[in-house]
């Protein structure tokens, strides 16, 4: 049975970067993926990376708009901690390798971002993501004798022993389908967020919220779950991101009049505004007709404005985008766009060092919720979440590690437990639904009522398919009988884990009566400080949600009216 | 071009290579009829098959916008993304209509359409020292590098591992150890960085490993196949230029003398003189070479082929012994392009990140510029 000081799940950027961290603390590490990590969705990741690197900016400045961008539901000690020890992680990651475009002196480039008060964005032409995780990667083979790899290896469940702490994870190796029980001193979950409970979605089909739910059902709470993201600029048929890099180098966003119909919701940054308040105003459009395209569904992103040779060199893979998925030259026209679901702040409760309130359990990137986001994520602070988080995660786990001694639970119940509950999807009786038309199902109804505009009525509806998705996906059959590489099993369990993240959502956000950053209820339009400048947490109790709050940690910035 | 996406769903008939390793029996085909708009990709045909008909079909996906680089299959014999084909492409490139999917080529196949990339192409990166191996001592801030060297490896960063071009190239199949063309554009990667230490030291690797950059025989195939436009074979034939070039390393496997004299060779007569090369290749690039041990050898080991040649009348004395003729004009022509690329003072290294694409403003842009102006 493998064992490990630090087990790790999840291959994108928190976890690789975990790895390293906890290794370089002298641990014996394990990294563990349901895919190959370069395939992990950090990879998709496109405009760049948040740090006050440049002479004139202040980690203060940049704090003071990650909190502004939070609407003030961010806890500032945590969002302190992510700005100040930014610079510093952007330069390692600079000396391990990143290729960061530079500018005529040499220095790193920066672009602007939105709901930032200057340039203090670092890139690589508008694959940053790909450009971190494979950099991370060619660490993680340079130190392949301190970190084990488990690629393509399905996780199940988390171990708990008799004390309610976390020691290990159940997980089932996808090519051979062998289960098996890793025992570790320490877990830490990175394995991203849960996109794929809506549709569309700009996240790949992997993003199942599988780390959320495994937590949920050992006993952490969830907290700010009601803050899901909708990115202003997604491709009208597909869902496809096309980068925020886009409006930052000076592409605008235009209505079927032709006006740049920011200037009446954020006149100083127009196009450059916080995400939820952009989705909103695009969303307004849309509403009220005056949209573009097909049905008045789209809004043109106008990319014509950026000179040709700067867009071919700096937002390349959108260019590739366009034309393939589109068919539309964003060089020579405006491409039709419309807001889409694309990240959600919430997550697994954890403190600044990534500690859930589980002993032994850690969660670091968009699995976890520190809270560094609140209710509305800047552009380009979720890779510096995930790298800043990921390691001390890492770096505070070996040192848990180093303290103590190697748990020896009793395996064999979990083992049992997960090998029957899979071998129980595979001998089904074809009664019911496919697992892929209630996926669809939960998908759509998420869009339809948990999406930019909320009311109470809607959000019920939601509650209640999502209730009916339930039982159904607990009879719902599969074609895949076999073990090799079968994908229709781990499918069926994570449309569970899907279910499980939806129904936190809907929760949570028919619980907060008033509209704060992402959570627009038009039944509740108003900001209401004194009621809910605080986090809800939804915790697993018997077979239900249980609600409950936790404060907001002020330090240095009062809340106040957000303008942009 | 937009029109192209208004048009209704089709039907699309998939040809699937199916492979079930449990069940003892040879890979079979599969057929199933989807509905799609035609500018939709194959991966979304593939997925719709699979919710639909039959779960157990296997492929390895996520992004379904070709930056994940899981879905690397073959579409009518051809390496693709299927997230990154369209139907319609996929059916006019099909014959009798019905769209063939395979799985990658050299490469093991698991399952249906998912192959072992580690025991193939990983294998391969991993072989290639994939860090950067940092100037020292490291600055306390970013390592200051010009503007062009980043954007410069760009394109090779923009590899997203996919396989396709492992899937056909063309040395890799008949010598499975060629380290192969993603392995050496990752090579590129780091040789093309400034901050790295060690350029030489990975040159020479790569020039002396029988295996390594003269292994490639020039196929283009790599470049075709790459959704990213890596354009792996030009990586290849960079590592070339910069290790015989820049690092002047002769290497073992001849590849720098076999390049020096076909150049010579092209340059003298305008057009290649076989019977020359092999002698100039391993003696030295001059007429003398012929009379080098070296030479003397692998023209004695070349007697089979010229004998073949000669009886199949590819190859005459007359030939063996005197350059062939082309046009004066055509000969000027060809010593012109010799002399504008050695004129130039540096190398032109074509990359498409910087292909120095018009900065004239667009008409849409301008247009647009008029649009806003008449805003009120």
């Amino acid at each position: 049975m493998p064992q490990h000081d630090v087990l790790i799940i999840g291959a994108g950027l928190a976890g690789q970067r975990a790895a390293l961290a906890a290794a370089q603390g002298g641990a014996s590490v394990a990294i563990m993926s349901k895919v190959h990590p370069v395939r992990s969705h950090s990879v998709a990741a496109a405009g760049g990376i948040n740090a006050a690197i440049s002479v004139d900016d202040d980690w203060r400045s940049h704090a003071y708009d990650t909190v502004k961008g939070s609407d003030f539901l961010g806890d500032q000690d945590a969002i302190e901690v992510m700005c100040s020890e930014a610079p510093h992680e952007v330069m390692h990651l600079e000396h391990m390798g990143v290729t960061f475009h530079r500018n005529e002196k040499g220095e790193m480039d920066l672009r602007a971002f939105g709901g930032a008060s200057m340039k203090r964005t670092a890139y690589v032409a508008d694959i940053t993501g790909q450009a971190l995780l494979h950099v991370l990667y060619e660490q993680l083979m340079k130190h392949h004798e301190t970190v084990a790899r488990y690629e393509e290896w399905f996780t199940t469940s988390l171990l708990l022993d008799e004390h309610g702490h976390c020691c290990g994870a159940i997980a089932r190796e996808v090519r051979s389908g062998h289960m098996e029980a890793f025992t570790a001193k320490n877990v830490i979950l990175a394995c991203g967020g849960a996109g794929q409970a809506y549709k569309p979605t700009t996240n790949g089909l992997i993003v199942t919220g599988d780390g959320i739910a495994m937590a949920y059902r050992a006993g952490a709470p969830l907290m700010d779950m009601e803050m899901v993201q909708y990115h202003p600029t997604c491709l009208v048929e597909t869902g496809i991101l096309i980068t925020e890099g886009a409006r930052g180098e000076g592409a605008h966003l235009l209505n079927a009049n032709g006006e740049r119909f920011m200037e009446k919701t954020a006149p100083n940054k127009m196009e450059l505004a916080s995400r939820d308040v952009v989705s909103r105003a695009e969303q307004i459009e849309i509403n009220e007709g005056r949209g573009v395209g097909p049905n008045k569904a789209g809004i043109f992103l106008d990319v014509t404005v950026v000179p040709r040779r700067r867009t071919l060199e700096a937002l390349r893979e959108i260019v590739n985008l366009g034309r393939d998925f589109a068919g539309v030259d964003i060089t020579r026209e405006p491409i039709m766009i419309r807001p889409g679901q694309h990240y959600i702040m919430g997550g697994v409760k954890t403190d600044i060092d990534g500690r859930t309130p589980i002993e032994g359990l850690y969660a670091a990137g968009e699995v976890a919720c520190v809270s560094v986001h609140g209710g509305n994520r800047l552009g380009a602070n979720s890779l510096l979440d995930t790298l800043i988080f990921g390691r001390r995660a890492g770096e505070h786990a070996a040192a848990r590690a180093a303290a103590m001694g190697m748990p020896e639970p009793d395996v064999n119940a979990g083992l049992r437990e997960d090998g029957a509950r899979l071998e129980a999807i595979l001998t089904r009786p074809r009664e019911g639904r496919r697992v892929s038309e209630i996926k669809n199902e939960l998908g759509e109804t998420m869009n339809r009522h948990v999406a930019v505009f909320r009311d109470e009525q809607g959000l019920q509806s939601a509650l209640e398919t999502i209730g009916r998705l339930r039982e159904e996906a607990d009879k719902a059959w599969i074609d895949d009988r076999g073990t090799v590489f079968n994908q229709d099993v781990l499918g069926a369990v994570e449309l569970g884990f899907m279910i499980d993240c939806a129904e936190a959502t809907v929760v949570a956000a028919l619980e907060r009566k008033e509209s704060r950053g992402a959570q627009f209820r038009t039944d509740f339009p108003e900001r209401k400080d004194e009621e809910w400048l605080k986090h809800i947490d939804i915790s697993l109790n018997g077979d239900g949600p249980e609600v409950s709050y936790s404060p907001v940690t002020i330090t240095q910035w009062q809340p106040e009216e957000r303008k942009y | 071009m937009a029109e192209a996406h208004d048009r209704p769903p089709e039907k699309f008939t998939l040809r699937l290579r199916r492979y079930d390793p449990e069940s003892g029996e040879a890979p079979y085909w599969d057929e199933h009829t989807v509905e799609l708009e035609p500018h939709r990709s194959v991966l979304e045909a593939i997925l719709q098959a699979k919710d639909r008909f039959d779960g157990s079909i296997g492929i390895r996906c996520s992004c379904r916008q070709a930056i994940c680089g899981s879905c690397g299959i073959r579409v009518n014999g051809e390496p693709a993304l299927a997230c990154h084909t369209h139907l319609d492409a996929a059916k006019a490139s099909a014959s009798g209509g019905v769209i063939e999917i395979e799985p990658m080529g050299n490469m093991p196949v698991i399952k249906d359409l998912i192959v072992d990339m580690d025991a193939v192409h990983w294998k391969k990166i991993q072989r290639v020292t994939p860090w950067l191996l940092a100037k020292q001592p490291v600055p306390e801030r970013e390592y200051i590098v010009s503007k062009e060297s980043m954007v410069d490896v760009t394109q090779t960063m923009a590899c997203i591992q996919c396989g396709a071009c492992v899937s056909d190239c063309l040395a890799m199949e008949v010598d499975p150890g060629f380290i192969g063309p993603a392995a050496l554009a990752k090579a590129y990667r780091f040789v093309g960085d400034p901050r790295d230490d060690e350029q030489f030291e990975r040159l020479n690797d790569l020039a002396q490993d029988p295996q390594g950059i003269f292994d490639c025989t020039h196929c283009f195939k790599c470049v075709e196949a790459c959704p990213k436009d890596v354009n792996p074979m030009g990586q290849i034939m960079r590592l070339r230029r910069k290790a015989t070039q820049d690092h002047h390393i002769v290497d073992q496997n001849n590849g720098e003398r076999h390049e020096a004299a076909f150049a010579s060779l092209i340059e003298s007569n305008g057009i290649l003189w076989e019977a020359e090369l092999i002698p100039r290749s391993y003696g030295g690039n001059s007429w003398f070479g012929k009379f080098a041990p070296a030479a003397g050898k692998e023209l004695v080991a070349s007697i089979p082929t010229a004998v073949r040649g000669l009886l199949r009348g590819k190859m005459t004395i007359p030939k063996i012994l005197k350059p062939h003729k082309i046009p004066s004009q055509d000969l000027k022509a060809v010593r012109s392009i010799y002399e504008l690329i050695e004129s130039r003072p540096e190398r032109y290294e074509l990359n498409l990140y910087i292909a120095g694409e018009d900065e004239a403003p667009t008409p849409a842009s301008a247009a647009a510029g008029a649009e806003g102006s008449s805003e009120q």
